[in-house]
């Protein structure tokens, strides 16, 4: 006893220890309650899905469910080619062409689609704001000032290639990652 | 608790014996019958009572809804539609917590603003104040979550806005806003997954609010209320005990809020709401305008005002965290916005630029709304970080009165003993207590 009233530092020793070790094991079982709220295996499972394109004709646009998510694919017009191809990167408020498939490209539209699919337009139909699923699908939409997509929470334009034009949002819409699996079918996921 | 002599004398055997092991009676006794109140305490006092009513009138009618609600994103839509039709009254219960809902804002909001006009966040009453604020956020998480609850269109899509509000993040860390995001959701969008997760939270903070409630009234009854004057009390002669005075009055004003209440709910009980919220939520489809709940407006105005996605987040939650430092941004030596003659005129402006925020958020986020949103945007934080110390130091307040009695009944009733000289700041937050 006189040895710790004397050696003070032993006793620091021991508390520091013991109040470490509590509050690594505290820690460590805080992890698990804060993990059970993030995408469960279910989530997970479904993060592929094929669809055929075929059906849908030029000018059509059609809208699927990945991951919970809507995906507009859209079956564009060479006019609608044509117009996202003529734009210069230099004047898009986003520069990068925000393409899983190609990341960190620049903002062409070749690099929005994928090689010899350029008709076909791809994307995760969720403006890039706050998340609000942007009109342009249905013909009968309005679509905005450049002709794509207009989202109507917060007034952001996207044009045929799903780039932000005009508005709040910060980035063009994502590019999910897809495939041909042959010339008429998609992968997404 | 509080710094008053305890005046409780068990008058039974019952009594004495219950005192002697746990003396709850006379707690109760000392804070809410003998407590002394300033006399002078007008109607703006009562919403403190009014706050208790509304936050047990919330717990209760929720508890009942919650024997009825199905939190399941296939089955919450038309579960509160059976709550409606034909649960017994629940025509009555389900609209007294929507309503109430607003009710309770409404009483808060008024709380707040008579607390900033009187100067009741003045020390020593800072921790009073700032439990104030945490009572406020947690009131807003509350209702954000609840609202989401009904799982109609503008729940869905009200949930939908304010989660993404966090992606903003990854404009410091890439990524890091949307694994937030993912992780709020439990899944890669809003999905019935976010709805049981937001209504098992709903239930969860208002019993978070309650313990703060407990607090900020522990606070106040340890430095007393503040009144009109913004003077302590001085004298005996000063205040009145709790019972009967002031808790007659606060049940008058209860009543005649209980009357505004009941007006809404039985005659407009949908008018605070939003037609889209009768339409089922579908992840597919956008309502064309998505606007939050009247209490959220001039916030949500503050959102928009700002073009950067990243800026009008923390600018949002700023407006809130600012008050917070209120406490040490006023600067001047008196207390009440009555004895303050030019800031008087800055504190209705204030008033009118969150009215205009209010009005603004309701509106669609383009043209001379966007700009009228930066102005008063501007004002709004101006307030707080410009006028409140620049003002506060420099305007000459109107003299004081010498006590409270004074301010009630005239120079004539020279009951104080101290005579402070005429124009000394007396309200000011420093002055002892010798009662």
């Amino acid at each position: 006893m006189t040895a710790d009233v004397e050696d003070p530092e032993r006793r620091d020793v021991l508390v520091i220890a013991a109040s470490a070790f509590a509050a690594v094991g505290a820690a460590s079982l805080i992890w698990p309650f804060i993990d059970q709220m993030n995408p469960d295996a279910g989530a997970l499972a479904l993060a592929s899905t094929e669809i055929d394109l075929s059906p849908i004709s030029e000018g059509q646009a059609i809208t699927v469910m990945w991951r919970g998510k809507p995906v507009f694919i859209r079956h564009r017009t060479p006019t609608e080619v044509e117009e996202a191809k003529t734009v210069p990167v230099d004047d898009l408020p986003d520069p990068v062409a925000r393409n899983e498939n190609n990341p960190g490209s620049p903002a062409t539209d070749q690099n929005r689609t994928l090689p010899g699919h350029e008709k076909w337009l791809v994307m995760i139909g969720i403006c890039t704001h706050l998340g609000c699923i942007p009109k342009g699908q249905s013909l009968s939409d309005n679509k905005g000032e450049f002709g794509g997509w207009f989202c109507p929470c917060h007034g952001s334009h996207y044009d045929t290639s799903g780039r932000i034009r005009k508005g709040p949002a910060p980035r063009n819409l994502d590019v999910p990652p897809y495939s041909f699996v042959s010339d008429s079918t998609i992968r997404i996921g | 608790m509080s710094s008053h002599e305890s005046s409780y004398e068990p008058k039974s055997a019952t009594a004495k014996w219950w005192d002697e092991r746990l003396p709850l009676p006379r707690l109760m006794y000392d804070q809410f019958v003998e407590f002394p109140t300033p006399r002078n305490l007008n109607y703006l006092w009562t919403f403190g009572g009014i706050l208790t009513f509304c936050l047990v009138a919330q717990i209760v009618t929720g508890i009942v809804l919650a024997m009825h609600y199905v939190p399941s994103g296939t089955d919450a839509f038309d579960s509160v539609d059976r709550i409606r039709r034909d649960v017994n009254y629940g025509w009555l219960i389900q609209p007294m917590h929507a309503v109430g809902a607003s009710m309770f804002f409404l009483a808060a909001y008024i709380h707040t603003f008579r607390g900033l006009y009187y100067g009741s966040y003045r020390a020593p009453r800072e921790i009073l104040w700032i439990l104030g604020v945490f009572i406020l956020l947690a009131m807003m998480a509350t209702a954000f979550m609840g609202y989401s609850l009904p799982w109609g269109q503008m729940s869905f899509w009200a949930v939908t806005v304010i989660t993404n509000l966090f992606s903003s993040l990854d404009q410091i860390i890439p990524g890091f806003g949307t694994s937030i995001v993912e992780w709020l959701w439990g899944g890669y969008a809003v999905s019935g997954v976010t709805l049981t997760r937001f209504y098992s939270l709903h239930y969860l903070l208002p019993f978070v609010i309650f313990g703060l409630v407990i607090l900020h009234v522990w606070a106040l009854h340890v430095c007393g209320q503040n009144n009109p004057t913004g003077i302590e009390i001085k004298t005996k002669s000063d205040s009145l005990p709790m019972y009967p005075y002031a808790v007659s009055k606060d049940i008058f004003g209860l009543f005649v809020f209980v009357i505004i209440f009941a007006w809404f709910l039985l005659f407009l009980p949908d008018y605070l709401g939003h037609a889209d919220n009768f339409v089922k939520a579908d992840p597919l489809v956008t309502p064309p305008h998505i606007v939050p709940e009247w209490y959220f407006l001039p916030f949500y105005a503050i959102l928009r005002a700002i073009p950067d996605k990243l800026g009008g987040v923390i600018a949002m939650f700023a407006s809130i965290a600012i008050l917070a430092f209120v406490p040490w941004l006023d600067r001047s030596p008196v207390r009440s916005t009555k004895y303050r003659p030019i800031y008087k005129w800055f504190f209705w402006l204030f008033v009118f630029t969150c009215l205009a925020l209010g009005y603004l958020g309701a509106k669609p986020a383009e043209g001379v709304y966007v700009f009228w949103a930066r102005i008063f945007t501007l004002y709004y934080f101006a307030h707080f970080l410009i006028v409140m110390p620049i003002l506060g130091s420099m305007e000459t307040p109107k003299s004081l009165p010498g006590s409270i009695s004074e301010a009630v009944l005239g120079k004539g009733s020279k009951s104080t003993t101290s005579s402070a000289p005429a124009g000394a700041p007396i309200g000011a937050p420093a002055a002892p207590e010798d009662r």
